[in-house]
């Protein structure tokens, strides 16, 4: 054992903490019933054998590119609509949400006045009620209120999206430097314009960056989307699978890999510039 | 505008930080027009009075008036309105590092602006001739299109003072507005607040560190010590006697210059 004055004093902390995770992860294992052995059973092997043996060379005859390239266009319209839809909500729940715009708090050290806090309650409800239902019920839901096709979709992201947008903005705004909104609401500004000439100048590249995450993860919920009937790529795969096409399932997943990897330029490209 | 003869009416004012009580029962009257400097050593005060005479904090006790309005009693946007006629230079301005200097200067106006022009100058700087000349005042003209971030500490306090000099406010307030210049600087810049202050008939009250800029630019000096106000009365009035009753301090043993507590007195930015 060692002397107690060279001991880090967080190290029991750090100690019991991994024991608990430990604790907490293993009913968790037993409970979701995961079994990799059922992988290297002879009969799985060689369904996923021949599955995956068809993948290569991808599918690239003329028709299927062209087939490919709608339902690429579909799903990223279908992600940017609903991001787009998502916003117009979210921006505004987000800057009712927030405790940065709160004009008490900027003469009270950070402290909003409880009339305040309780009028953000409602906001704050809203937004986790419409993050709440994950979008691929939502879609199911629309699915069945607007038929088959896109709309679904975009509907889907809508709601879901506005709920997290509007929840993670309304944080970000919180966690910058509050004091130049501070020191612009004492010089008499209104609320809005502290925001704009205190907040977002501090707030803008990580408010990017994270809108175009959620971007990218609206195109694969689009994806995800289209398995219940959503339109797009999923559509695609979906049927794919079926006829057990793997070489046309190979061509969508290398089309999802671009997607991503465009996304993260556009975000790197974004901050960069914002910074 | 400048009917109401007292630019600031302190009574019995107190504030209370936890346990500390930072000021204790002040009593003041600042006319309109006068020119003051507050004087005392660190953590006497000098900053929670300027915040508390600049509505940026309420008083724990006590009442302020300024123009013979009681801010802590108007509605929230009456109370803006009469914030948009005093103006706070902080010691350590917070400013956005990523916001150019051009646009920081111009949010002094925008307690005047409404929600439209204050967009758009968001976007589109509108105002540029008077920012330059806020600025040029202040030697800085030549960082009109920079990013706050790419300043020195004492520019970013020339940015500041340009800032309220754009506003135009009727009381104007400096929290050791030139602590991060050089002397050459910080004599400038004082002379140009006070200049200001005379040509407008503006009320300025400036905390500072160095008594000899306090007692070299200021008709009025007043001293503070834990809270309290310890003298007040004419510079020229001022005698050392007074000044070292201000600063005696006994928690100091040795001569205050030896040793690393010294080195360590570097100015901690805090507004």
């Amino acid at each position: 054992m060692l002397k107690a004055h060279a001991r880090d004093p967080a190290a029991l902390p750090r100690l019991l903490l991994t024991l608990l995770a430990v604790a907490v992860l293993w009913p968790g294992l037993q409970l979701s019933e995961l079994n990799p052995g059922v992988l290297w059973q002879a009969e799985n092997r060689q369904q996923i054998a021949s599955f995956t043996q068809a993948f290569w060379p991808p599918a690239h005859d003329a028709a299927f590119l062209q087939l490919l390239y709608e339902a690429t266009l579909q799903t990223l319209a279908v992600a940017t609509a609903g991001m787009t839809l998502a916003l117009v909500l979210a921006v505004p729940a987000s800057l009712l949400a927030s405790r940065a715009l709160s004009l008490r708090a900027a003469s009270r050290g950070g402290r909003a006045g409880w009339w305040s806090r309780v009028l953000r309650l409602p906001v704050r409800g809203l937004l986790i009620f419409l993050r709440s239902v994950p979008e691929i019920v939502w879609a199911l839901l629309f699915v069945r209120a607007v038929g088959l096709g896109p709309t679904a979709g975009v509907l889907a992201i809508a709601i879901t999206y506005s709920g997290m947008l509007g929840k993670v903005y309304a944080e970000i705004f919180e966690s910058v430097d509050q004091r130049p909104a501070h020191a612009l609401l004492q010089a008499g500004s209104g609320r809005l314009m502290a925001f704009f000439y205190g907040i977002l100048p501090n707030a803008v590249s990580e408010v990017v960056s994270y809108t175009v995450y959620r971007w990218e993860c609206a195109v694969r919920a689009s994806v995800v989307m289209g398995f219940v009937g959503a339109g797009g790529l999923g559509q695609q795969i979906d049927l794919s699978m079926r006829m057990f096409a793997g070489a046309e399932v190979a061509s969508m997943l290398l089309t999802f890999l671009l997607l991503v990897s465009l996304a993260d330029l556009l975000s790197r490209f974004l901050r960069g510039r914002l910074t | 505008m400048t009917s109401a003869p007292v630019a600031i009416h302190l009574h019995d004012a107190s504030l209370q930080h936890g346990q500390v009580r930072a000021l204790d029962a002040i009593n003041l009257r600042v006319e309109q027009g006068e020119r003051v400097a507050i004087i005392g050593p660190s953590g006497a005060g000098k900053s929670s009075l300027l915040h508390l005479m600049a509505t940026a904090i309420q008083p724990s006790a006590g009442r302020l008036a300024l123009f013979g309005e009681l801010p802590w009693q108007l509605s929230g946007r009456a109370r803006q309105r009469l914030r948009a006629r005093v103006g706070l230079v902080h010691q350590a301005p917070p400013l956005p590092p990523r916001q150019r200097v051009v646009t920081a200067v111009l949010a002094g106006r925008l307690g005047q602006w409404g929600i439209v022009r204050g967009l758009f100058n968001m976007l589109y700087p509108t105002d540029v001739p008077g920012v330059r000349q806020a600025l040029a005042e202040l030697g800085l003209a030549d960082k009109l299109f920079v990013q706050c971030g790419q300043l020195s500490g004492g520019q970013l306090q020339r940015v500041g003072i340009a800032r309220v000099l754009y506003q135009r406010p009727d009381l104007l307030l400096t929290d050791e507005p030139v602590s991060a210049m050089d002397p050459v600087l910080a004599d400038h810049s004082l002379a140009l607040l006070n200049r200001h202050a005379q040509a407008n008939g503006v009320t300025l009250v400036a905390s500072l560190h160095a008594v000899e800029l306090a007692l070299a630019h200021f008709p009025r000096v007043i001293g503070i010590r834990e809270g309290q106000v310890v003298f007040d009365s004419p510079a020229e009035a001022v005698s050392p006697q007074m000044l070292d009753a201000l600063y005696a301090n006994e928690h100091l043993a040795s001569p205050p210059l030896q040793g690393p507590a010294a080195v360590l007195t570097v100015q901690i930015p805090r507004c």
